[in-house]
């Protein structure tokens, strides 16, 4: 698309929203503006939010699916509290949206939208138009008929036609902020033929062409490319990376891969991406529940594979006792909690941290399962690879906490070189002179793996207790002692190969924000800035939730105040009082959406006494 | 199907060193010992079998066999078993489970398990009653069935584990009795040889607790008169001289037809019976003959080919394989748009 003869003016960030009726292809429209801009060499973060039904009523409060995104030519590390500019394609959507827009904020509305039937079902007793035209920067654009006019010789039917308007609009934004529009093309060539390819094409190109006509955007932007490491990016969301990281282990640790898995917002995604990788020697398993998704998975690890499965909050408690088993019979499976709203159903597209203490303490009895959360979505990753490799290594269940933040943003991810991610040989039970199936490694205090197709090893694994060494059914008092002993030593020696958490600011201070999982952007971001505002405040994030890193208690200990910024209502600040004893505060929010960074400053501002900014 | 084993073993080959804790009289001995017997002639090299449990009395089993052994959570055998073999379709996996472990807690599991048609054996162990737990009434028990937890009788409708399977469209369906050992070893072997999931009911007694339950057809001179024996081609009669006796299935409803004794079963309109019936619903009504009124069927109900899950599982692993070549991971990872930021 041609250059803009109108002046442009640089900025160095800019927060987007796309917002609009669920069947509006708002997450879409999104998406493929977050691609572009990613290609244009931004640092960016992304917030998709969207509703669970599938397609709520239309024009409805709950129908409306927002995207949101945020670039930079500078470090971000957050899609922005508020937005600079909203792209509202009917009332509803506005009504949503306009309380988070920044004051005097850029509203893109489809005025075709605005009727009186729509206006009411979004609850507005009166045109909201000419209250937004005084409170923001309204740029009204008759969205529906200039879509329709810019196809009317195609053989569309009336709905076909409407559908486009949404690249319409992403053709506006593209002139707006003057990104290439090459990788949506490129996108739409590989996905539809004909007609519909020509009127997505074409309105594309229509909507970048009014926005260099019309007399609504007197300037256009440019976000110069940010100054990161050099190195060669993608744009990653959190359930893929995961899903890579998977693919990664199965590689790393040439071990075959088997995940058993059940339908659940938002782990489905995981799901269906690793069912693509059967040449990887992949086995994706769609199990009848949830409970049968662990149990294969379990087996699947007895067979010596590396056994997974990926589940949301009320499939992971479904799974608690399989994984008790697993931590008996001391075979390494992980379980991914992608954690959402709850309890129960609660809000299956929203995001929470609240199964942090179902993952650690979550099953009958004594039973320790190390936990381990990505921080960013590029992290899942990487969290992955670490998962199977402690479970291998200390042959034991590992949970991994994601969350619906992470799975569904997205980032430029620095792709890894292959060559320097962490390789780990499997040493299977080979020796049936020595072969004891709960015999111990002096070390990591993991018992052999010994898989079926092994001459002279043939063992019984059971859930009953077994006797140390031998593993024979035993009922004996002493030995049950020692085999709770024993398995909680086990997974406490972890904390032997982990490394020392590091401190983002200073060593030790006034106060220190911890916290875990998906809110480190935000958390990360409210602490700079305070910083940089000459308040001493410093973080910590998390990974290894159990066990905990050695020297945990020490940076704790090293600061006259803690403060730990969770969306629960203070799982890991109970986690930290009751092992070290610190008298920590707790900042909780569980409203079903990311920490703002402005919320978060509030308080150290609170903590630090007084606002310095 | 695993390979054969390249020394010939022996049923002790088969016994692990832990001592059996069944009741004593209880019919899951003879049931070991027949499986400890008939693993020799099966061939396959111990190290290739695995046997998969739940919780319950049955569930024991594989503590007992020198084989591989999962003893795991209750209900769930089938989904530990789906891993194992979906995983390793090399190897020879062997479920066994019981009427409350394998229909109440684990229902759901056995029909997945049945209808995926993956290629194991199951051994449902069927006392009508709850073992372990002792002496609760189970989903096999009969209506009225008096036990601790129904002082009053239960009012449950009970499930043939029989019909249940052909319902859930097993492709191998078979009924023996915990004491009828050659009968026994024959079933085991069938189902060993089956390319598909092969359930075999076997009718077994908890002397404990609901003794005597299946006492009619266990007791050889009884047996002749309740047990209806399946052999494929042959004509569905039973009963002695004097006494002989045929099945008429018409529009899928059994009769009996009273057989002089050398009477030619067929042209008096007897069935023949057809394991590999295309229509499960003649073994369906095979399925509901059940004492007073009816003979106790044995044997084979149904016996019919469809590709496995773990097989057909393997093609694609195999297919995509051929198709996009060996996995690789650099280039997944730069699949799609990339960007280079330069130092
Ligand atoms: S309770 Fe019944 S089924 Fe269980 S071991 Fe005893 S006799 Fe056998």
């Amino acid at each position: 698309m041609s250059q803009t003869k109108k002046p442009v003016e640089e900025i160095d960030r800019v927060a987007i929203r796309f917002a609009g009726d669920s069947g509006d292809g708002m997450q879409l429209t999104g998406t493929k503006f977050t691609e572009s801009t990613a290609l244009a060499g931004n640092d960016l973060a992304t917030f998709p939010d969207f509703p669970a039904e599938i397609r709520a009523p239309a024009g409805s409060l709950a129908g409306v699916s927002g995207f949101q995104v945020h670039f930079a030519s500078e470090d971000i590390r957050t899609p922005a509290d508020h937005p600079d500019v909203l792209v509202a394609m009917n009332p509803a959507a506005l009504r949503t949206n306009l309380p988070d827009l920044r004051p005097g904020g850029m509203v893109i509305v489809n005025t075709d939208a605005f009727t009186t039937k729509n206006i009411a079902q979004a609850g507005y007793e009166e045109d909201p138009l000419p209250a937004a035209r005084d409170s923001h920067r309204l740029v009204e654009i008759p969205l529906t008929s200039l879509n329709r006019e810019a196809l009317k010789d195609l053989k569309l039917g009336a709905r076909e036609t409407d559908r486009c308007k949404n690249f319409f609009a992403l053709g506006i934004m593209f002139w707006l902020y003057n990104r290439p529009a090459e990788s949506t093309e490129r996108w739409l060539g590989g996905k539809f033929k004909g007609d519909v390819l020509e009127a997505n094409l074409r309105v594309l190109k229509a909507g970048h062409a009014y926005g260099e006509t019309t007399e609504l955007f007197p300037v256009s932007f440019v976000v110069p490319r940010a100054k990161i490491q050099p190195g060669t990016y993608r744009n990653i969301t959190g359930n893929t990376a995961l899903a890579w990281g998977i693919v990664a282990a199965g590689q790393q640790l040439e071990q075959p891969i088997f995940l058993g898995a059940y339908p659940i917002t938002p782990a489905s995604d995981i799901l269906h991406e690793l069912a693509r990788y059967r040449h990887f020697g992949i086995k994706t398993f769609q199990a009848e529940d949830e409970i049968a998704a662990a149990c294969s998975a379990i087996g699947a690890s007895f067979a010596g594979h590396l056994g997974i499965c990926t589940t949301s909050g009320p499939g992971f408690i479904l799974k608690q006792e399989a994984l008790g088993l697993a931590v008996m019979t001391e075979l390494p499976v992980v379980v991914v909690d992608v954690q959402r709203a709850g309890p129960s159903t609660g809000m299956p597209t929203k995001t929470e941290q609240a199964d942090l203490l179902a993952a650690v303490y979550g099953r009958n009895s004594d039973s320790p399962i190390p936990v381990l959360a990505p921080s960013t979505p590029g992290d899942c990753f990487h969290t992955m690879i670490e998962a199977f490799q402690i479970a291998v290594r200390y042959m034991t269940p590992v949970v991994v906490l994601s969350d619906g933040y992470l799975a569904n943003s997205s980032e430029p991810w620095l792709i890894p070189d292959v060559g320097a991610l962490p390789r780990q040989t499997v040493d299977y039970a080979t020796d049936p002179e020595t072969f004891q199936p709960y015999s111990r490694d002096p070390e990591t205090l993991a018992r052999p793996w010994a898989v079926p197709g092994t001459p002279g090893l043939e063992h019984r694994l059971t859930g009953i207790e077994s006797e140390d060494v031998t593993g024979n059914v035993s009922y004996i008092a002493e030995n049950h002692e020692k085999m709770v002993a024993l398995r909680s030593e086990k997974i406490a020696r972890i904390a032997n190969d982990l490394p020392p958490i590091e401190t983002n600011g200073s060593a030790s201070g006034e106060l220190l924000v911890v916290g875990w999982g998906g809110t480190c952007g935000a958390l990360t971001a409210a602490v700079n800035e305070a910083r940089e505002s000459g308040q001493d405040v410093s973080s910590i994030h998390i990974r290894h939730l159990n066990p905990f890193p050695s020297n945990l208690g020490d940076v704790l200990g090293s600061f006259k105040q803690v403060l730990v910024a969770e969306l629960n209502q203070g799982q890991l600040w109970r986690m930290l009082r009751a092992e070290y004893l610190v008298p920590a505060e707790s900042l909780a929010k569980v409203e079903g959406q990311p920490f703002k960074i402005s919320e978060v400053r509030a308080r150290i501002d609170q903590m630090l006494g007084g606002g310095a900014h | 199907m695993a390979a054969q084993a390249a020394t010939p073993l022996k049923a002790k080959d088969f016994v692990s060193d832990q001592d059996v804790r069944w009741c004593p009289g209880c019919g899951d001995y003879s049931i070991l010992k027949n499986v400890q017997r008939v693993m020799p002639d099966i061939g396959v090299p111990k190290e290739d079998v695995v046997f998969v449990s739940g919780i319950g009395c049955s569930s024991r089993f594989p503590l007992y066999m020198d084989t591989y052994g999962f003893h795991t959570i209750h209900g769930r055998a089938p989904a530990f078993a789906t891993g194992i073999k979906a995983a390793r379709p090399e190897l020879s996996v062997w479920v066994v489970t019981g009427d409350g472990d394998g229909l109440s807690i684990g229902g759901n599991h056995l029909m997945h398990v049945l209808r995926r048609n993956l290629d194991v054996q199951i051994l449902l162990f069927n006392n009508r009653v709850y073992g372990l737990t002792k002496g609760q009434y189970s989903p096999t028990s009969r209506v009225g069935m008096n036990t601790k937890s129904t002082p009053q009788g239960s009012i449950d409708h009970p499930i043939d584990p029989v019909s249940f399977a052909l319902g859930a469209g097993a492709t191998f369906v078979a009924r023996a009795i915990d004491v009828d050992g050659p009968h026994l070893q024959e079933m085991l072997k069938r189902a060993s040889a089956h390319p598909g999931t092969a359930l075999i009911e076997i009718l077994q007694n908890c002397p404990v607790y609901n003794d005597d339950e299946w006492v009619e057809v266990q007791e050889r001179k009884s047996r002749a008169k309740t047990a209806l024996v399946l052999e494929d081609g042959e004509p569905l009669v039973w009963g002695g001289p004097g006494e002989r006796r045929g099945i008429a299935i018409t529009d899928g409803v059994p009769s009996i037809i009273a057989l002089g004794d050398d009477e030619d079963p067929t042209s008096k309109g007897v069935a023949v019976h057809d394991e590999s019936h295309q229509s499960p619903s003649y073994a369906f009504a095979l399925a509901s003959l059940a004492r007073p009124d009816f003979p106790v069927p044995i044997g084979v109900f149904r016996a019919v080919e469809k590709p496995s899950y773990e097989r057909m599982l393997q093609d694609q692993v195999d297919a995509a394989s051929v198709k996009a070549g060996p996995g690789d991971l650099h280039a997944l990872l730069n699949s799609g748009d990339t960007w280079t930021v330069e130092a």
